[in-house]
């Protein structure tokens, strides 16, 4: 029961820390601490928030094969829902606050803007992973829920390639991104996935 | 628009003594005895005291001087309540200088390591009059004007802003060009030890930056070679001492802390169009009807704006500017010289 309440408070504890930053932005907005243009400071870095939120997301996989705690599979699906919220909220901003609530503006920025295009797309996969993350969607996808899910790493590119085309001037921050995303993607080749189990059965005998 | 050259003996509510400095007048008196008459109404108190919240700079004592003769309000918006004059918080610490960063709080966060004085300028290529001017002297010789310009920014958002400088025109007539001069081109200092973003190896950018106009652009009237807004000298961060303000253009062709004006023959090639030659063109008006590839240009956000108030305007021909510059451009393909 204690074992329980342990895993419980994890859990709650990761809940709390992915909605930190949304709380911390929303303060700074409130107290006139995020410049001049508060809608695109909240659309900026609730889209960083959710590359981060997809990046750990995906960490989590082979964080476990590497250290076999338990307690990462039990916020796996916990993060990607954060991911979906992060994204979604990312797409509110930009329709409330950089578009002004203008629909027919974002019908023709939808069909002339590709990094549009792409984020979008990015988005839609982001809601249908996350509707069938249920248990009953486990069930009744079967042997299909883990290649769908391996959609997760089709749309981390599609994200950085939304990211890569909003940069004007400087790739230092993208490139950054791109090398966490490189390595997170690396550990799922056979050859390397095969050997993280191994690495840390020779870390835990040293 | 309606462009208000005040006459000299003009008196507008901003002449107005207020009445802190009236009530003053015997201390002000007193001070005078000892001091220049430039050098007494010291700080962001002058003619108008508009700037009284603007925290003051740290200006060498002839700019000092150059802006108390300043002549206030010389061009104003037609339509003030529309173009409010945009915080000098937001204006200093909102704007893109890459120099300094790729975000638009580095430079404000980045650009004290800027060291501004002494300062000189370079005049050369197809002039009579060239030269390296310390920027006492390369100002000297002309007064001051305040100018309330919108600035529209190629990323769509825009702000107004009071600029302190002096006409280009007047600078590149005593220049004195030769015959072959036909474009202006500009550079902004390169130092990577002063500028962190001109360290940074993941730039697209080929240092110098480079901007540049048709010789018919830079004697247009509107055309201003600022060193001061708000009152003040310029923050580092906005292109102190010296940068270049073109109104009807997207922001990025008002280059920044500039060290080197040359006359050329050959159109520049500006540093946006050599990254992205699709994006940015040499002439950069403000058009709605031409969309940067990215994004549309029809509208522009306002700054400073709210979350449920984005103050999205529609963008103006020439930023509103068209009477003053639109036949330069007579029979020019806008679409295909965007």
């Amino acid at each position: 029961m204690a074992a329980l309440n342990l895993w419980l408070l994890w859990r709650l504890g990761v809940f709390f820390a992915a909605l930190a930053p949304l709380l911390f932005w929303s303060w700074q907005v409130a107290n006139n601490a995020a410049g001049p243009e508060p809608g695109n400071y909240l659309l900026l870095n609730i889209g960083l928030g959710g590359l981060w939120m997809l990046l750990l997301t995906l960490s989590l996989t082979p964080l476990t094969k590497l250290t076999r705690w338990k307690g990462f599979a039990l916020i796996r699906r916990q993060l990607g829902l954060w991911t979906l919220a992060y994204a979604t909220l990312h797409l509110l901003c930009y329709v409330l606050f950089i578009l002004g609530l203008n629909w027919a503006l974002l019908g023709s920025e939808l069909v002339k803007r590709p990094y549009i295009i792409v984020g979008m797309l990015a988005l839609i996969g982001l809601a249908v992973l996350g509707a069938t993350s249920n248990r009953w969607s486990m069930k009744r996808l079967g042997k299909r829920w883990k290649p769908l899910h391996k959609l997760s790493y089709l749309i981390l590119g599609l994200v950085l390639l939304h990211f890569f085309w909003v940069v004007r001037a400087d790739l230092q921050e993208w490139a950054m991104y791109a090398a966490i995303a490189a390595l997170i993607m690396a550990t799922r080749l056979p050859p390397i996935a095969r050997t993280l189990p191994k690495l840390r059965y020779r870390l835990s005998r040293r | 628009m309606l462009i208000k050259i005040a006459k000299p003996s003009d008196l507008r509510e901003s002449d107005v003594t207020p009445e802190s400095i009236y009530l003053s007048r015997r201390r002000f008196m007193g001070g005078m005895v000892g001091l220049g008459a430039g050098l007494a109404l010291s700080g962001n108190v002058h003619a108008n005291a508009d700037y009284s919240d603007v925290p003051e700079g740290d200006a060498p004592a002839w700019l000092k001087e150059k802006i108390s003769d300043t002549q206030w309000r010389a061009i104003t918006p037609s339509n003030p309540d529309k173009d409010k004059i945009a915080p000098f918080d937001d204006a200093s610490g909102y704007n893109n200088f890459y120099e300094f960063g790729a975000d638009k709080t580095d430079p404000a966060r980045h650009a004290g390591s800027l060291k501004t004085q002494p300062w000189s300028v370079v005049v050369d290529g197809e002039v009579n009059n060239g030269g390296r001017f310390a920027l006492e002297d390369f100002a000297k010789p002309s007064q001051f004007e305040e100018r309330i310009y919108r600035l529209r920014c190629v990323e769509a958002w825009s702000m107004v802003i009071p600029w302190l400088g002096i006409p280009l025109a007047e600078v590149i007539k005593r220049a004195d060009p030769t015959s072959k001069a036909k474009y202006v081109r500009f550079e902004t200092l390169v130092d990577p030890e002063q500028m962190p973003g001109q360290r940074s190896s993941f730039s697209l950018i080929d240092w110098p930056y480079v901007e540049g106009l048709r010789l018919d652009e830079a004697m247009n009237p509107l055309t201003l070679l600022a060193m001061g807004m708000y009152g003040r000298e310029l923050p580092n961060q906005n292109g102190a001492p010296l940068r270049l303000v073109v109104p009807w253009k997207y922001g990025f062709k008002s280059i920044k802390s500039i060290v080197r004006i040359s006359l050329v023959e050959e159109q520049p090639v500006n540093t946006w169009q050599l990254l992205a030659p699709n994006e940015y063109g040499f002439y950069a008006n403000v058009n709605p009807q031409v969309d940067h590839p990215r994004w549309s240009q029809a509208t522009e956000r306002r700054l400073p704006n709210s979350l449920f108030r984005p103050n999205t305007i529609d963008t103006q021909m020439f930023n509103g500017y068209a009477d003053e510059v639109a036949e330069m451009y007579a029979g020019l393909d806008l679409k295909a010289n965007y």
